[in-house]
């Protein structure tokens, strides 16, 4: 398959890499609910990649919607604000859907927020310029992102302003936004590319112009063809162009995007800038559009919340913070069979058990995944079968790195850089051994990062 | 715990696992075996139609034989039976196909207890051998029994059955260059190891195998490419006796050992790069031991040799991570 893009010379996918079942139907076309707001909403201090915030508000402290409510404590942090209007509690910890224990800021609903259709009014309706964005001058838009508090809401969740902020030694050419959404279940990007073509490409426009980008290109998955024709159409004129790429996974991996538009290489242990390119997810170009162009915060996203295990699967837009078992309730509760959550999609999702854990701003979905559809195969020995060398899209040997790591063999498991390994779970999927290959290596992972230290 | 989960009105019960939550449940272990005894269909039916009850008598003691160690090794291991990964039954029915149909019952009977218990058991079991178990019990029986398995042993010129009333095409052409009709050859109506003959049956089974990807096609490849550059070679510059580069890849178990033996992915290197080095290497050696040794085939040393060659391949072979130049 050929990008078909003039000047950009990927051939829209990657080497390796595998094809999971989709499973997209459940939440496909169900259009974007908006979530009452609800009583409560927990907001995590640390929401992204790199510092956590440190509060700015106290206990019984009443607060605006989109009143600030944290601070960024380094360059790579963002701002925090409420994502409902109400009364904050006594911080507190709570066990985040990745393992993680963090303070958080509860609020307890009160004051004035738009519900329903003028809720989502507010945060995409009205028209979105693509003309006249030089009025702004790249050091506001950045300023304004970091203001706003956004980060990659593809999952990473790093911030997003770091990613914008021009950088003299490595200049940006190419920015790419990534529509991928190659995780299977998840539609959250694609009902919002959908639902909302116009922040997006008023985002990227203001995010190319900030970065220094000379071109943007929206990246999206073959089997999402309406979104691919809702966004042309959005984008005409603007020169944003739209590459569809091969449905794979780990096609939204930002590597392997990079790899299928620009057939660039990001150095191990480097960043896309590293390349000339700055990528970041559709859904946040839409909370850029809305920072820069309103000033307003991110406090709410879109979330699928699908599979199997959910009585009425939606894709929703709903607060920061809010916790998967309102969620669940939203969409009519669970089914019989349900038999995981799992934050995220189905391949590197966090699975968790506490109805209580909040959304946090990198959450693109719940997966709630039936017992059939979590069916695991016996694990038998390795047979050396090379299947997973076949799938991993980084290019290591999985089974080498995995046996290594179950003997805490740190220079054997840095021999077969095992530290390049981003745990898509590609070889886990394929070993006909059933054996947890990514469990292995992300204890192995671990020990090495142990041996660095000391 | 099913009957707490088809009782009314009762909370699901929601697992926690480490990613990724989904799995390919279509493969296995037991599934790549399967794959393989379906491979072997066409070979074993080809056997039992030339060779008759010679093949029956093989598969018969290789199997019982190989199923009986692989019993008693691992529970002398005081492991639980491994039996239902039916990695035996291929142990057995590839060593049955290896063998002359004329062999005493016992030197299949060897043959499968070395394969087994010192071929894999002694190792830690499937997965963990070096060197491929049947042609270990293989190259056992042949040294200790060199009568039995010499060119010499595959006749019984008393035979009702032609084949095996026949010389190998191998032997008929390094003793006496006498050439054999390719259509034999590819048909398999001369005599041989069981499941050698027919060039037809072994690339029949052999697509299904890399079809399924149960077998790598990089191996087979490497080996037929090193064996057609060599064969060619000795075509070219030996005498013009009429032994083509088509009789050395149809002729004796070019295509079994390239499709069937080789292919082992326990015995095999990891990477798509290491396993073309592996067969190449593999289809090298049988050229060399076919044309300067004494024996007329040398398709199971060379996989052995090269078995112990396939943990320095995969280390060497360890392939650069997307992203470094």
């Amino acid at each position: 398959m050929a990008l078909n893009l003039d000047g950009y010379e990927g051939n829209g996918s990657f080497a390796h890499g595998i094809h999971p079942p989709e499973r997209k139907h459940f939440s496909k076309d169900a259009a974007i609910r908006v979530m009452p707001t609800p009583d409560k909403v927990v907001l995590s201090l640390h929401q992204n990649i790199g510092g956590p915030c440190a509060p700015t508000v106290k206990a019984r402290q009443a607060v605006t919607w989109g009143e600030e409510i944290g601070k960024g404590t380094s360059f790579v942090s963002t701002t925090l604000h409420a994502s409902i209007p109400g009364v904050v509690q006594r911080p507190m910890r709570m066990t985040l859907a990745n393992g993680r224990h963090m303070d958080t800021l509860p609020i307890k609903a009160g004051g004035e927020i738009p519900e329903d259709r003028a809720l989502w009014d507010e945060i995409f309706g009205g028209t979105w310029p693509t003309t006249g964005l030089d009025a702004y001058d790249p050091a506001e838009i950045s300023r304004a992102i970091n203001e706003g508090g956004l980060v990659g809401l593809g999952g990473a969740a790093f911030p997003t302003h770091v990613k914008i902020t021009p950088n003299d030694k490595k200049p940006v050419h190419t920015l790419i936004v990534n529509g991928c959404e190659c995780e299977p279940y998840l539609t959250a990007d694609y009902s919002l590319m959908m639902e909302a073509p116009e922040p997006i490409i008023t985002g990227a426009l203001l995010a190319g112009r900030s970065v220094g980008a000379e071109r943007i290109v929206i990246g999206v998955e073959d089997n999402k063809m309406p979104a691919v024709k809702i966004l042309k159409k959005a984008a005409n004129g603007t020169g944003i162009q739209v590459a569809v790429l091969k449905t794979k996974y780990p096609q939204g991996s930002e590597k392997h995007l990079i790899q299928a538009v620009i057939k660039r290489q990001v150095p191990l242990g480097g960043l896309p800038s590293d390349v000339g390119v700055a990528i970041s997810n559709v859904g946040t170009m839409a909370g850029v559009a809305r920072a820069v162009i309103h000033k307003k915060p991110l406090t709410h996203r879109v979330i699928s919340i699908t599979g199997g295990g959910i009585a009425n699967p939606a894709n929703v837009l709903a607060p920061i913070g809010v916790s998967f078992g309102a969620l669940i309730d939203l969409c009519g509760g669970l089914t019989k069979n349900a038999a995981r959550l799992v934050a995220g999609g189905p391949m590197m999702g966090f699975a968790f058990s506490n109805l209580d854990t909040p959304v946090t701003k990198g959450t693109s979905g719940l997966t709630v995944m039936t017992k059939q559809e979590v069916a695991a195969g016996e694990q038998t020995v390795c047979v050396r079968c090379g299947q997973c060398v076949d799938a991993c899209p980084m290019n290591l040997v999985p089974t080498k790195i995995a046996l290594a790591a179950r003997h805490q063999d740190v220079d054997l498991s840095r021999r077969y850089n095992i530290m390049a390994c981003f745990e898509c779970g590609s070889c886990a999927y394929s070993c006909p051994a059933h054996i947890p290959l990514v469990q292995l290596i992300r204890a192995g992972k671990a020990s090495v990062a142990a041996a660095d230290r000391a | 715990m099913n009957a707490i989960e088809h009782t009314e009105d009762v909370a699901p019960v929601i697992y926690v696992s480490p990613s990724p939550h989904l799995v390919q449940t279509a493969t296995s272990t037991r599934r790549m075996m399967v794959d393989v005894l379906i491979a072997l269909a066409p070979v074993v039916a080809m056997s039992l139609f030339v060779f008759k009850g010679y093949a029956l008598f093989q598969l018969a003691v290789c199997l019982a034989g190989s199923l009986a160690a692989e019993l008693i090794f691992v529970k002398m291991r005081g492991k639980p039976s491994t039996l239902k990964d039916c990695s035996a039954i291929v142990t057995g029915v590839i060593l049955a196909m290896s063998l002359p149909g004329t062999a005493p019952w016992y030197i299949g009977i060897i043959a499968a207890f070395v394969a087994i218990g010192i071929g894999k058991v002694i190792f830690g079991g499937l997965g963990m051998n070096l060197f491929n178990p049947a042609m270990v019990g293989r190259a056992f029986v042949m040294i200790s029994f060199a009568g039995a398995l010499a060119a010499s042993g595959f006749e019984d010129v008393q035979s009702t059955v032609d084949a095996v009333s026949q010389a190998t095409p191998m032997n008929a052409y390094k003793m006496n260059g006498v050439v054999t009709p390719l259509v034999s050859l590819f048909l398999g109506t001369t005599n041989g190891s069981l499941g050698e003959t027919s060039a037809l049956a072994c690339l029949l089974g052999g697509l299904y195998l890399v079809i399924r990807r149960t077998a790598s096609w990089e191996i087979p490849v490497g080996l037929l490419t090193a064996v057609a550059i060599i064969g060619g070679l000795a075509d070219l510059m030996g005498p013009a006796d009429g032994w083509t580069i088509l009789h050395h890849i149809f002729g004796g178990s070019v295509l079994f050992g390239a499709f069937f033996i080789a292919t082992d992915p326990v015995t095999s290197p990891l990477t798509p790069k290491g396993k073309l080095i592996f067969g190449f290497g593999t289809g090298v050696l049988i050229m060399t031991l076919r044309l300067f040794s004494g024996y007329p085939e040398g398709v199971m040393f060379a996989v052995l040799l090269m078995n112990a060659l396939t943990p320095l391949i995969n280390r060497w072979m360890i392939p650069k991570p997307f992203g470094e130049h």
